[in-house]
């Protein structure tokens, strides 16, 4: 099926986020789309999706021009597409999803659904249980969920947006796999990313969009990365330098073995770390949460080193972020800040320690949406009756310049783009922090705000302060942290000094393969 | 043995308007609409029910004309929440201190004036069994109709296309909208629906099981329905459950009047709710984080069964309940 795009344009507010975007994408090909986040990717698919209403131009599919009122319309037409959070019912199981508002002719029974869902599944490669409900699926499995659904709904092209996203490599795998042989099949993919080195590894062309306009049409793959890259930032990554350069690498390493880094803080991992005063210390410690449980963890974090997470989501983690952060208090086992016992201090006892934990859910746990950041400064101020709300403006206006933040200090911050929000997270942790933990510092953004964000929490670092990340991006993991702690079904590795790790090396860990629990 | 028949037989009775307006706010929130109006509802329901059964001297006219106010007034709920973007809350609390005011405004020239009233209809044959035929088959019509209406219900939305499309708009509207479903219009229709149903409980009252119409006749009913609701996990078998348990509470206040003439009757009258509120509130204990932990704690053999027990009473509501749905 070819889907043609003539002239498109759609706005929001006095943001064009598609400008004017003519294009054709052939049938029976996998076609990328790259650009940096907010290049208006999702946008385009939702509009040949029919998620939203160009306000001008035309879209055709195999030369008939049509007019999509809704989603429904562009099923109907053959065109369906995956949401970077699949757009499915958690309560229901995988069959009742699939029957859910679809058109009769597909599942004329419910057992018919059953039997095209396991055949799907089968031919497809995907392993789907017909009765597990959607809840205790993993997003990979929703995601095939979605593609079966679309494809027994009669969809001939593929969207799929951001798809890798927070789901394993052996799923990235299974659908790379199965997004091939639909195109053998005819069908038309078209694949949304931001990752070099997936489309490279996938895609027939690829397409560049930048700021709501098109900068590459349909070039044949493969194609020299610098080039893409210069495509997607423009002359931003020629003026880049340095760090820049680096975490432009970073972006985009072969898909075939991630590239080992240069250290950054050669001089820092080189020093004996035993001589530095610990900032946490964890002795035999035993936590659970929800169904992983930690056990018997030893861990020492001196000051100034950045100690980096890895494993799959909830693994186990995110225990140890809570524990760290006074959020979660362990079964048994001990728990020292700066050589004092805090084992069942309370959160307020753990800031005052100089600990803060950054959450990876910005708007649900770090901040308060609808407040300003100079609100959010006064909210940081001593206990009392009233608030001095000039001293929080002018800190809030210190922390915009600093953390160069896109807002007022009244702007609410529910209104900052991610990295925006990120940075005003940053902002308020307190010079005299000791201790950070992270959740997936660099969530959602793109290269330069995932950039700007980690000077600023290697400025920290060469204060002294120690951070803890997580990250499910295996590239910031190798590019930033000292030592890495490998999580893997709620086991923690020993520390694993970065030069000692390549990528491949810490996939293989990631996934259980080598994986050695830390001896205690 | 024949008493407790006659009893089981009366709480049945007395449940029906309960399953009436129960299951009207069942298809209404499980499609992510919360309908607050109930109370005003019935009681304007009851209040016109009986009014156009009295002029027309026909009862069917009488609960047709109750489903029409019903439906009327979810239909304001829905222009001005779902089409017009206000809180459901609000504006659902406001209809129900309406309904209760106005019915009382218009109602007045019927105030204890003697109507209709839906007439006996034993089942021939089956009324005679012992014991069953006095629990289940010595009713009217509209009693027959709410025992199909709880299996209807269910089978509406957990085994037909339809019940799944519905079940979706209230868990995450956006998945139906993927799908192709006009979520607006289709909450519309459901709670719509619903709103008749609420309606005829109204007329239930007043042409059935209190006979006629007085100030604040069915005062406190639609809240009670809609905390059942709630008790009920959003699961029709449970919700009729707790409502025959609810009348059943009404029965034995009722009984215990007589006999323990010493206690005011004021006692009797409220025992019913607050024991209502005291079972919602365990269900809702049970379920809560604390609870879980401890669950999690307790040792393996008996974590597995009481874990089960909990996950079966504590329900979630539907997830979008009471969001108004905007399309991308």
């Amino acid at each position: 099926m070819e889907i043609a795009v003539t002239n498109l344009t759609k706005t929001f507010g006095s943001l064009r986020a598609n400008d004017g975007l003519s294009l054709r994408f052939a049938s029976g090909k996998i076609h990328g789309v790259l650009g940096e986040n907010g290049a208006g990717k999702s946008t385009l698919m939702k509009l040949v999706s029919g998620f939203l209403q160009p306000d001008a131009g035309q879209l055709a599919f195999d030369g008939q021009p049509v007019r999509l009122r809704g989603p429904g319309d562009a099923l109907q037409a053959g065109v369906g597409m995956v949401h970077q959070d699949p757009l499915d019912v958690p309560g229901f199981t995988a069959l009742e999803n699939l029957l859910c508002a679809a058109p009769r002719r597909a599942f004329p029974s419910r057992a018919m659904a059953r039997t095209t869902l396991t055949t799907m599944a089968q031919r497809l490669g995907f392993t789907l249980a017909p009765d597990t409900p959607v809840g205790a699926m993993t997003v990979g499995q929703r995601q095939q969920l979605e593609i079966v659904r679309l494809l027994a709904c009669g969809a001939r092209t593929l969207i799929l947006d951001e798809p890798t996203t927070g789901i394993t490599a052996a799923q990235a795998h299974a659908l790379f796999d199965a997004l091939r042989q639909l195109a053998a099949d005819g069908n038309t993919v078209l694949f949304v990313s931001h990752k070099l080195d997936e489309v490279a590894a996938l895609c027939d062309t690829v397409s560049v969009l930048r700021t709501g306009q098109l900068v590459g049409e349909q070039l044949p793959m493969p194609q020299p990365q610098q080039r893409l890259l210069e495509l997607m930032f423009g002359e931003r990554i020629v003026q880049a330098s340095g760090q820049a350069l680096l975490l432009a690498g970073v972006s985009v390493s072969e898909p075939q073995g991630l590239p080992v880094v240069q250290p950054i803080q050669d001089e820092r991992s080189s020093e004996a770390s035993p001589t530095r005063p610990l900032v946490w210390q964890l002795e035999q410690v035993t936590a659970r949460e929800g169904m992983v449980r930690l056990r018997n963890v030893d861990l020492r974090i001196p000051q100034g080193r950045v100690i980096g997470l890895a494993g799959l989501d909830g693994s186990g983690q995110q225990i140890l972020l809570r524990l760290l952060a006074g959020r979660l208090h362990p079964d048994s086992g001990r728990i020292l800040i700066n050589g004092v016992d805090m084992t069942r201090a309370r959160t307020r006892t753990y800031r005052e320690a100089g600990i803060e934990y950054l959450p990876a859910d910005r708007m649900r746990d770090g901040i308060v949406g609808a407040l300003s950041l100079t609100d959010h400064f006064a909210l940081l101020q001593p206990a009392g009756i009233t608030v001095d709300r000039q001293v929080a403006a002018q800190a809030a206006r210190e922390a915009i310049a600093a953390y160069e933040i896109k807002a007022t200090p009244i702007t609410p911050l529910i209104a900052l783009s991610g990295g925006n929000q990120q940075r005003a997270m940053l902002a308020l942790v307190p010079d005299a922090c000791r201790g950070l933990a992270c959740e997936q510092p660099t969530r959602g953004l793109d290269v330069a705000s995932a950039q700007g964000i980690w000077q600023r929490l290697q400025a920290r670092c060469a204060t002294g302060c120690s951070v803890v990340f997580a990250s499910a991006d295996l590239d910031e993991l190798m590019a930033y942290s000292d030592e890495i702690l490998v999580f893997f079904a709620g086991e923690m590795s020993a520390p694993l000094p970065r030069a000692t790790l390549t990528g491949a090396r810490l996939a293989e860990l990631i996934g259980g393969v080598g994986f050695e629990r830390s001896a205690s | 043995m024949n008493q407790l028949a006659i009893d089981l037989g009366a709480v049945l009775a007395a449940a029906a308007p309960l399953i009436f307006a129960t299951m009207g706010a069942l298809l209404s929130e499980r499609s992510g609409v919360i309908n607050l109006s109930l109370d005003g509802t019935i009681m304007l329901g009851a209040m016109g029910g009986f009014t156009v059964a009295l002029v027309t001297n026909s009862v069917p006219l009488g609960f047709g004309g109750a489903a029409l106010i019903g439906a009327a007034i979810a239909l304001i709920l829905c222009i001005l929440s779902l089409t017009l973007g206000q809180s459901q809350t609000a504006v659902g609390f406001v209809l129900a201190l309406l309904g209760i005011e106005l019915s009382s405004f218009l109602g007045a020239p019927v105030v204890r004036v003697p109507g209709p009233s839906v007439p006996f209809l034993p089942i021939p044959l089956l009324a005679d069994l012992p014991i069953v035929g006095v629990v289940f088959f010595r009713h009217n019509l509209l009693i027959y109709l709410s025992f199909l209406l709880v299996p209807f219900i269910w089978w509406m939305l957990f085994h037909t296309r339809m019940g799944l499309t519905v079940r979706a708009l209230g868990e995450r509207p956006a998945a139906a909208f993927a799908r192709g479903v006009p979520v607006t219009r289709m909450r519309y229709l459901m709670c719509i629906l619903g709103g008749a149903l609420v309606g005829i409980a109204g007329a239930a009252y007043s042409l059935d099981l209190r006979q006629g119409w007085s100030y604040r006749h069915t005062f406190g009913m639609g809240w009670i329905a809609l905390a059942i609701v709630i008790f009920g996990g959003w699961r029709p078998w449970r919700v009729a459950f707790g409502c025959y348990l609810f009348a059943a509470l009404e029965i034995v206040a009722l009984r215990s009047q007589r006999t323990m003439a010493g206690v005011p009757t004021q006692v009797f009258q409220v025992a019913p709710f607050v024991l209502m509120i005291l079972v919602l509130a365990l269900v809702n204990l049970v379920s809560s984080p604390q609870a879980l932990r401890r669950i999690a704690s307790l040792p393996p053999t008996l974590r597995g069964p009481v874990a089960m027990l909990v996950s079966r009473l504590a329900v979630a509501a539907p997830a979008a309940l009471g969001q108004r749905f905007e399309r991308p």
